[in-house]
């Protein structure tokens, strides 16, 4: 099964699996709205986008709404192929079982 | 979890999330309140000009067949009555989304917002004019079963952009046109109900869903 090594481990996580879900389909998302969305704690969060940003899988943006610092956060190219290459090899992996087919679009 | 079935609630999970974070998540329960509790005022006040009575059977000879000063004085009793009902409701109904929102720290401006407001006034246009054109036509005996229906088709359309929940009320409100189509006359007590009442419960069920806390 070496179409398993494809698989990128980046994504092995849950968390950051989802938070690129989240910015594939949207253009800056802040912290609070991933954290809503992901329903996940600051700490496990912030370490996630962190290991993202490290990655350059996305892009970061601070600015201030009045007194309020707030973090947005943009995938990159680079963040985006890999992700869906990633797509690709996880549809590949279950192309053959009928519950997957019936399910893509 | 086998790898497969892992694989398979990887997926699932991206679906879900791309689907989540595409939709407009602020709309407020209390908007939805405020939007009952003025349509409730409306109702009331027509409840009163048609002499306390829910049932305007005749208002179709009213518009056909009245002299043209009854006609007129009825023509702009309904559309003050309508235009100040949805003024108010827009107004009250923007402003709570738009204090959730900041609270939120969302800009109610957003992608997910136009996107939501576009799909739900599609429908709501076309009703509109549909209802305008039968107003002109002089065939009321319809035009709040009608929407009604269309109100209802708006928020189910409109539901694939907002929260879930709001499909739920679409559907009633279809439901409760289609029965109006049944009782022609009590047009004022199914507004009253579909407009008024249901916006009421919907709110209320949506703020001590998501809100208050």
């Amino acid at each position: 099964m070496n179409i398993i090594a494809n698989l990128n481990k980046m994504f092995e996580s849950r968390i950051r699996l989802g938070i690129m879900s989240i910015l594939m389909v949207n253009d800056w998302v802040d912290f609070l709205a991933l954290k809503e969305l992901l329903e996940v704690s600051d700490g496990n969060l912030a370490s996630h986008l962190k290991a993202l940003e490290s990655e350059e899988y996305m892009e970061v943006r601070k600015q201030f709404v009045g007194k309020k610092p707030k973090t947005s956060y943009r995938a990159s190219l680079l963040g985006r192929n890999e992700f869906n290459l990633h797509l690709e090899n996880l549809n590949k992996l279950l192309s053959n079982t009928q519950e997957v087919v019936k399910k893509r679009d | 979890m086998t790898q497969k079935e892992q694989h398979l609630s990887d997926l699932k999970q991206i679906r879900s999330l791309m689907e989540k974070s595409t939709r407009f998540l602020s709309l407020s329960g209390l908007s939805g309140v405020f939007i009952g509790v003025f349509a409730l005022f409306g109702a009331m006040a027509a409840y009163v000009y048609f002499d306390y009575s829910f049932y305007y059977g005749e208002t179709q000879d009213m518009i056909y067949f009245a002299d043209s000063q009854t006609r007129n004085q009825f023509l702009l009793f309904v559309f003050t009555d309508a235009l100040s009902v949805l003024l108010l409701a827009l107004s009250f109904g923007f402003y709570f989304t738009w204090r959730k929102a900041k609270r939120r720290g969302d800009k109610i401006w957003d992608n997910t917002f136009k996107r939501l407001l576009i799909n739900l006034f599609i429908p709501l246009v076309a009703g509109g004019l549909f209802g305008l054109i039968l107003l002109y036509h002089g065939e009321v005996a319809i035009l709040p079963a009608i929407t009604l229906i269309f109100y209802g088709l708006a928020l189910v359309n409109a539901s694939h952009y907002t929260l879930n929940d709001v499909r739920a009320l679409g559907i009633l409100e279809i439901f409760l046109g289609l029965i109006a189509v049944f009782f022609i006359g009590y047009g004022l007590f199914f507004w009253a109900v579909g407009f008024g009442v249901l916006h009421i419960i919907y709110g209320t069920l949506m703020y001590f869903k998501y809100e208050r806390n």
